[in-house]
């Protein structure tokens, strides 16, 4: 760590340097006098005056080294946070924040009674590959500090997951392009208008032939209702769509299947058997995945009816995680088995190839599957081919469970292309000198697109005369245009969009845009010449139109306050089997090496690579942070004789990448699995540089997966950082460590108590128990059926309570500062292990150990029974920690906190305090929370009712695995919990008496198959 | 009686406690010329050099360490200790000859003590103090360590009195202070023989003023031997206690490897087996270079070397009581310690713990190499060692992997660590090199009573 | 008494013996102020010169009873009555944890009375005496004993008691000016 210690010391240096000096150059005073001469509506318009004043320039110079965000070196937080004090343009500005002067409808109160300290709620909606999610937003007198879900939204039912909890730490993002650039230099909304009238004028006479508008996926009608209007402006122009994590093979599958392209919704409270073909709709990434975690686990009560979960899956993933059966299997060869369960209901889907001994476990699911008609669901994944879709979709309407468990509904996606094709026409007409102008909105082609189109090239080779980047973030894409106008944050922005249900939900603007940002609507609506239009009335007066009925002021207010307009749900469409049979893909020799993209599950696409947040969220299974790896199942690793963070390298047809090898317990065979999105060379300070690109391998023929891969050792090796250090429960020594409780189905029935154990005796203490039973008791109970490994609660409780992001370096030292962490554990063979997710919160324990080892009494307990942690007076002996069993506690050996920089500041929570160097902290049981609760329930002289209040964890939690309340109080639900046979305390026989326990997990697999599932 | 008998008792023994053939003036002149007349030697300026040089760098890791923090140590969550709490223990430990030798061997009237008392004090001295350096800087926040004490404050809010922590700055500090008076009151008359017998006027007035103008009447004798006595009696419970206070900070805990009743004694067996092998450490170079072959016999390092056999053993029963209650409770936490220790990432340490402080050390047995000062000197530097690994092993491996496998990590210590554990042994030479240059390093009164002539004859 | 400008008489003798010897006759013979000097702690002069009680014992008791019992009361004040916490469940007044530090407390105040009180009684530190005027008194640390007869004993008349000493065969004598 030292030597990096040292660059360290030098990199506060050259990072503080600028931040300082402008106070010579260009102070805050100057800047707000420059503010004060205009005022109102203009106030951040201003900012192009001061654009144009020398100083201004000579800051953003200083501000913008040439080329800064290729920081090349070893990555060091502390360093990068100096930097981002120094990357802080408009530090005079950041400052001051105000509410957008449109009337914007909070969820609860009437804005007008802000009162300090008093959060408000505003329902609004994040947007992730075109589909929506429903949220609310928590403000602090116009500061937007927290993102939570939207009870009132079929998407949400109050559930978020991690992606939209982070985008948050997103829109505060220093890095975040604050200015608009042309060619390089900081330029003005006002000249980028003017400039663009000359090239629109000359296309007005082609008919637009020239141009060529490139979006990501869109699901606001309002921005596509103004694409198509300017497309009716100039008939020849064209609209591409491409993202890279698109969903062409569900759209394809559904044409294939019914000659049109529908979307698939699924009701999983509804099904007694799913069978997931490779479908990992249990995580973040996966549209609806909010609503289907709280739909599956509701299923998954072992005292009701409880559902059976088969997995196909060809890379582990939490969703396989849970199955009562998973089948770890190349993606090439679930076509096979998709058509063998299909080739029963669909002889004309073509006959599969002879299966292979692997498969043969097709059989009895079958069987099950025609035992539950109209209660089951096969769900294929994004990322398999057209035929399975097909397949399924042919099962699913066999099986009586389309309109019951299995809707299709209209594409989500307001121009569903196949978008890859769609990218390919495109790069066709830039080569063929067809394309004047291209307008690119949003996404990052240059980085993302597959290898094959050569797309960069085709943007370098500037044969497109007028090139336009607009998006958050000035990335690879945006150095090969023009011009560069920097998007507004959909927290500064009017908007709205769809959910994965069609549902809208307009999205209402926190903040006026911190760096002055332009709406979709208005940079659409400017591409068609109305510049001067404010995004809110574009967007209103959209939905003016589509407003039928009488008073269109109350169904406006109530769809902001709902945060979704009532009726725009998709109607389910019967749509009828077209019978086609399809081309029968032969899969690849099972012998060659395939390798797995999927989009990664902190980082999706790439987008969110400077998302400190995301970037240190352990992924679920491997627990890895700050990078992506091969993951190779431990099969092939023993036969290629590799060990975790050896580097090697992939060739695959020609293209090579290297990256170092994790070893990932239930990897199939013949197969390794990368994840897109890392490598970014320009993604900011956090981003640029982390893990290694995987994009140069992926071509349009084979975008998800391909075969006849070669992979070589390089003889290096790589420093990997995973935040949990041993993944199972059984130790060295052979023991095997009773921490995550499980049992079948079958089992819990006869022997319901299983998971119980002999607790050490209350009584048995030389002192006298203290006496908790007046008042409030807090407790909370973890239902580890429930828990999908999502890591929700992680983001949540890092956004709800100031916890510091460290970086890998510190990661690898094993400093991480997650209050909360779901451990992931394996157990059983290998090559197919089972997996368990277990939430780690504090455990408030009655008889707290490290209490007792303070020396200066900065942790004691409360009258509530919680372990508090008194910050100020913690010297920092770290004895408490030793001497914690959970390991939950966690320190800050270095300042790990941003002190420096201004947009962080507005973000923080303020009712929670952020913590300095030397000083230990851990869960709180969200104490901020229980106080306002208690206080408003002592005004209101009444007790604190069960279920208002909930831990940063609970709320975000999609499942409803975790819950917190009052344990005196027999009748919450947490004491009900606590009174089932399947709760239990880990390490209760150590005496601590946690007020966290666990519902142990059980699993209903298929007594006919159990035997041959229980391979170990 | 008590030089009487003593006096039998030596004339019998094998090797003298003191060479025959010396009397009052020349013993004096022997010791405190070393003081007062013989020139500095080169050696001991490069010597006190060097030693000066690595304090310095001591200070300069630990103004790192307040500027950024514990961070730059390897320690982590889990393993929250580190190398501070392996170098305090293990100063702590060879802090404990010193009043072992002056305060127990008096009350068992081991004459021989004489000759080594002095320095084996001087040596306490400094080793409790790179000790207590330790807590104080590994906390977080080093600066507010005084809210260990209780002080009134506004918020009228003490310290805990539950933790094993705030015992420990009880125990320590007492026992530097009790220490120190010791050694400072067995001092008085020596210094009182410098102040008559140095040249120099500043040295006179220097001398003169710490001799408390000691003048050796027969009252202040009377007294003066009571209050030895008294603090002796007072010194041997507390040197007991301060090593068990130290291992509660561990058996107090509930951390597998830590949660042990066997800790106490076995700390302090472990305290004085190291505390010895320091003051042969120290005892066979300095009796070379200052030719006090004489004072310092074979005798003396028989004995010495019979103490840390007895110790040894001691010790090496704690590891076996340790070891079959790993497998005797069959307490599955406790039983994979064992297994970990035995096979786990830091086995190595383990096993050189057992080869450096139970195998090695039985050579002792031979007694050749008792009275060898090489052979000693060797041994005495691998129990050192061993006794470091000892502490190793208990607070490292202990905290690596606790109970849920999922918060197992490891600890690689920085180069930070390593310069503050080296500092405090140049301080430690530091401050020996100075003591022996300015103090008499052998009690000069105390020698004169095991003179023959000292004995009165009725 | 009357002042005089004379502290004392001292004789010099080059054997701890010889002093007890000289020092028991001098007792013996009825002088009362009357002290001895010696390099090294010898048990029987304190009994020869008639000195018999020493109160360091008691001094130190009362020091270490204090230390004890301050220690205990502290800490029960300090956790159950000024400021009490729920530590860990366990009961403000757990007594078994203040054991530790009520020991260290009793060694500590017992330690210092000890060294204080023997410093106190002994009238140390006191840089300057009388005796030290006496050139040949520097060896009384070294190798030579010595035997004074204060000027303020009853019996002391500067010819007799000069007398007296000459019959104890002494290495020489020698008056102390005050």
């Amino acid at each position: 760590m030292d030597a990096s210690h040292k660059t360290k010391r030098e990199d506060f240096s050259t990072g503080s340097g600028p931040a300082v000096c402008p106070s010579k150059k260009l102070d805050r005073a100057t800047v707000e006098a420059h503010l004060a001469r205009t005022s109102g509506p203009e106030y951040w318009r201003s900012l192009e005056e001061l654009a144009g004043s020398p100083e201004f320039q000579e800051m953003l110079h200083r501000e913008f080294p040439k080329g800064a965000s290729e920081w090349v070196e070893s990555f060091s937080r502390r360093g990068f946070l100096q930097l981002m004090g120094a990357s802080l343009a408009l530090a005079g500005m950041t400052g001051c924040t105000k509410l957008p002067l449109e009337p914007i409808v909070p969820y609860v109160r009437q804005p007008e009674d802000v009162i300090p300290g008093r959060p408000m709620f505003f329902a609004s909606a994040a947007t992730l590959s075109g589909y929506g999610s429903p949220i609310l937003v928590e403000s602090h007198l116009g500061r937007p500090t927290k993102i939570e879900g939207n009870d009132r939204h079929p998407a949400s039912l109050g559930g978020t997951d991690i992606f939209t909890q982070a985008s948050i730490l997103g829109m505060y993002d220093p890095d975040r392009s604050q200015t608009i650039m042309h060619l390089g230099d900081v330029n003005s909304w006002s000249e980028f208008v003017k400039q663009i009238k000359g090239p629109l004028a000359v296309q007005k006479g082609l008919g637009g032939a020239g141009i060529r508008i490139l979006t990501q996926t869109i699901s606001s009608p309002s921005v596509a209702d103004q694409l198509r209007a300017f497309l009716k402006l100039y008939p020849q122009a064209k609209w591409h769509v491409y993202e890279p994590v698109n969903r062409d093979n569900v759209l394809e599958g559904a044409k294939l299947a019914f000659g049109q392209p529908v979307e698939t919704r699924y009701d999983f409270s509804k099904a007694d058997v799913i069978v997931s073909l490779d479908a990992d709709f249990l995580y973040a990434g996966f549209p609806g995945n909010t609503r289907y975690i709280r739909d599956f686990a509701s299923r998954r009560n072992p005292d009701r009816n409880m559902s059976r979960f088969y997995a196909i899956e060809s890379t582990p993933t939490s969703t396989g995680a849970k199955a009562d059966h998973r089948y770890p299997m190349r993606a090439s060869e679930i076509e096979a088995v998709a058509r063998e369960f299909a080739y029963s209901v669909q002889p004309i889907l073509g006959r599969p190839r002879e299966l292979p001994e692997t498969m043969r476990f097709v059989g009895p699911i079958r069987d099950e599957l025609s035992k539950h008609p109209g209660s089951s669901i096969i769900i294929p994944g994004d990322h398999q081919p057209p035929a399975v879709h097909a397949s399924a979709h042919a099962l699913n309407a066999a099986l009586g469970n389309v309109g019951k468990t299995v809707f299709c509904t209209d594409p989500v996606d307001a121009n569903p292309v196949n978008q890859i094709e769609s990218l390919r026409d495109l790069v066709a007409d830039m080569r063929a000198g067809k394309v004047d102008m291209l307008i690119i909105m949003g996404g990052n082609p240059a980085y993302d697109a597959p290898a094959d189109l050569g797309f960069e090239d085709a943007l370098k080779s500037s044969n497109v005369a007028l090139r336009v980047h607009y998006g958050l973030y000035r990335n690879e894409t945006a150095e090969y245009c023009h011009w560069h106008v920097n998007e507004a944050h959909y927290l500064e922005s009017w908007g709205d969009a769809r959910a994965y249900d069609g549902t809208v939900s307009i999205v209402q603007p926190l903040i006026a845009p911190l760096y002055g940002g332009r709406t979709a609507n208005e940079f659409v609506s400017a591409l068609s010449g109305i510049s001067d239009v404010k995004g809110y009335d574009l967007v209103r007066t959209y939905w003016q139109k589509q407003h039928t009925g009488a008073d269109f002021e109350a169904f406006w207010r109530k769809s902001l306050n709902d945060g979704r307009i009532e009726g725009t749900t998709y109607a389910p469409r019967s749509v009828a089997a077209k019978n086609a049979t399809m081309p029968s893909t032969d899969s690849a020799d099972p012998n060659t090496l395939e390798v797995n993209f999927r989009r990664d599950p902190s980082i999706y696409d790439g987008q969110f690579a400077n998302n400190g947040w995301l970037q240190e969220l352990p992924k679920p299974m491997s627990k890895l942070t700050w990078d992506n790896a091969v993951l190779v199942g431990p099969k092939m690793a023993a036969r290629e004789g590799l060990a975790t963070e050896d580097m090697v390298m992939i060739e695959l047809n020609g293209r090579r990448m290297t990256a170092p090898v994790w070893i990932q317990a239930g990897h199939p065979d013949h197969s390794v699995t990368v994840y897109l999105g890392y490598g970014r060379t320009r993604a900011g300070k956090a981003g640029t540089g982390a893990g290694f690109n995987a994009y140069p391998l992926r071509t349009t023929a084979a975008p998800w997966f391909a075969t006849g891969a070669k992979l070589a050792k390089t003889g290096e090796t790589y420093k990997l950082a995973s935040t949990q250090g041993y993944q199972t429960m059984d130790t060295p020594d052979g023991d095997t460590r009773p921490i995550v409780r499980e049992a079948s189905l079958a089992k819990y029935k006869e022997e319901p108590k299983f998971a119980q154990e002999e607790q050490p005796p209350h009584e048995l203490t030389l002192y006298q128990n203290y006496d908790y039973s007046k008042g409030y008791a807090w407790g909370m109970a973890i239902d580890m059926n429930s828990c999908v490994g999502c890591n929700n609660c992680m983001v949540a409780c890092q956004s709800e309570n100031n916890i510091a992001v460290v970086g890998k370096e510190q990661v690898v030292r094993g400093r991480h500062m997650h209050w909360i962490r779901v451990d992931a554990y394996y157990q059983g063979d290998r090559d197919n292990p089972k997996a368990y997710f277990q939430p780690v919160p504090c455990m408030q324990c009655e008889n707290a150990p490290c209490e007792l080892v303070c020396p200066v009494g900065a942790t004691l307990h409360s009258t509530e029974g919680l372990n508090d942690m008194v910050y100020n007076r913690c010297v920092g002996t770290r004895y408490c920690s030793n001497n914690c069993p959970y390991k939950v506690r966690r320190f800050n050996f270095l300042l790990f906190q941003d002190w420096d920089t201004q947009q962080y500041k507005m973000m923080r929570n303020p009712d929670v305090t952020v913590r300095s160097r030397g000083v230990m902290e851990k869960c709180t049981y969200c104490i901020q929370r229980i106080t306002e609760h208690r206080i408003d329930a002592e005004r209101a002289d009444k007790q604190i009712e069960d279920g208002t209040l909930q831990t940063a964890c609970q709320q975000s939690c999609p499942a409803n695995a975790i819950i917190f309340g009052n344990i005196n109080d027999p009748n919450s639900r947490v004491a009900k919990l606590k009174a089932q046979d399947r709760n239990y305390a880990v390490l209760g026989d150590l005496n601590t008496r946690p007020r966290t326990t666990y519902l142990a997990e059980v699993r209903n697999p298929n007594p006919e198959i159990e035997p041959q599932a229980e391979r170990s | 009686m008590a030089d009487h008998t003593e006096e039998v008792e030596v004339r019998n023994a094998r090797a003298p406690v003191i060479e025959p053939g010396y009397t009052f003036g020349t013993v004096t002149d022997k010791i405190s010329s070393i003081v007062l007349t013989r020139p500095t030697s080169t050696g001991w300026f490069v010597g006190f050099g060097a030693a000066f040089l690595v304090t310095m760098m001591l200070l300069f890791a630990l103004g790192y360490l307040f500027v950024k923090g514990t961070g730059i140590w390897g320690i982590n969550i889990p393993i929250g200790w580190g190398f501070a709490i392996v170098n305090f223990v293990w100063w702590i430990g060879i802090g404990h000859a010193g009043t072992l030798i002056s305060a127990i061997l008096l009350l068992l009237r081991q004459s021989w003590r004489n000759s080594i008392n002095r320095f084996a004090e001087a040596m306490t001295l400094f080793a409790v103090a790179c000790a207590g350096i330790f807590p104080l800087v590994h906390t977080g926040r080093p600066w507010l360590a005084y809210w260990l004490f209780p002080y009134p404050n506004t918020m009228q809010y003490w310290p805990q009195f539950r933790s094993p922590l705030l015992w420990d700055v009880f125990a320590v500090s007492t026992y530097f202070t009790i220490s120190l008076l010791f050694w400072f009151i067995g001092l008085v008359p020596d210094l009182a023989t410098l102040r008559d017998r140095s040249e120099s006027r500043w040295a006179r007035i220097i001398y003169g003023i710490l001799a408390l103008g000691w003048r050796g009447s027969a009252r202040h004798w009377h007294r003066y031997e009571s209050a030895y006595l008294l603090l002796a009696g007072l010194a041997t419970p507390l040197v007991l206690s301060v090593h068990t206070v130290v291992s509660f900070d561990f058996a107090i805990a509930i951390v597998p490897g830590w949660h042990t009743t066997i800790f106490p004694p076995y700390f302090v067996a472990g305290a004085i087996y190291s505390g010895f092998a320091m003051v042969l450490m120290l005892a066979i170079p300095i009796r070379k270079l200052y030719g006090l072959e004489d004072f310092i016999t074979d005798r003396h390092l028989q004995n010495s070397a019979k103490v840390m056999l007895a110790t040894g053993w001691i010790v090496a029963y704690g590891y076996g009581i340790e070891a079959f209650m790993g497998w005797y409770s069959g307490n599955r936490y406790d039983a994979f310690t064992l297994w970990n220790r035995l096979h786990g990432p830091y086995a190595f340490f383990y096993w050189m713990l057992l080869l450096c402080n139970i195998f090695i050390p039985q050579l002792l047995w031979i007694r050749k190499l008792r009275t060898s000062p090489i052979g000693l000197f060797a041994i005495s530097t691998v129990i050192l060692v061993g006794m470091w690994l000892e502490r190793f092993v208990i607070v490292v491996m202990s905290l690596h992997r606790d109970f849920l496998p999922s918060s197992w990590g490891m600890y690689y210590p920085t180069r930070w660590d390593w310069m503050t554990y080296g500092g405090t042994i140049g301080m430690f030479l530091a401050a020996m090199f100075l003591f022996v240059r300015i103090l008499p390093m052998i009690s000069i009164f105390e020698m004169r009573t095991l003179l023959p002539e000292a004995e009165v004859k009725e | 008494m009357k002042t005089t400008p004379i502290y004392g008489m001292m004789a010099e003798f080059d054997s701890a013996t010889a002093l007890v010897e000289a020092a028991r006759k001098t007792h013996q013979a009825g002088y009362q102020k009357i002290d001895a000097y010696s390099p090294f702690p010898v048990e029987e002069l304190a009994e020869a010169i008639g000195f018999h009680t020493n109160r360091v014992a008691l001094v130190t008791l009362i020091g270490a009873a204090i230390g004890g019992l301050s220690g205990y009361l502290m800490q029960y004040w300090m956790a159950a009555v000024s400021y009490p916490t729920n530590i860990g469940g366990r009961p403000y007044h757990s007594w078994p944890s203040f054991i530790v530090i009520t020991f260290e407390l009793t060694i500590l105040f017992g330690g210092i009375s000890a060294v204080l009180g023997m410093l106190a009684l002994n009238g140390l530190p006191m840089p300057y005496h009388p005796v030290f005027n006496v050139p040949r008194f520097v060896m009384a640390s070294k190798d030579r004993f010595f035997l004074i007869i204060f000027s303020t004993d009853p019996k002391y008349d500067p010819a007799g008691t000069r007398q007296f000493l000459q019959a104890l065969e002494p290495r020489s004598i020698s008056e102390v000016p005050s």
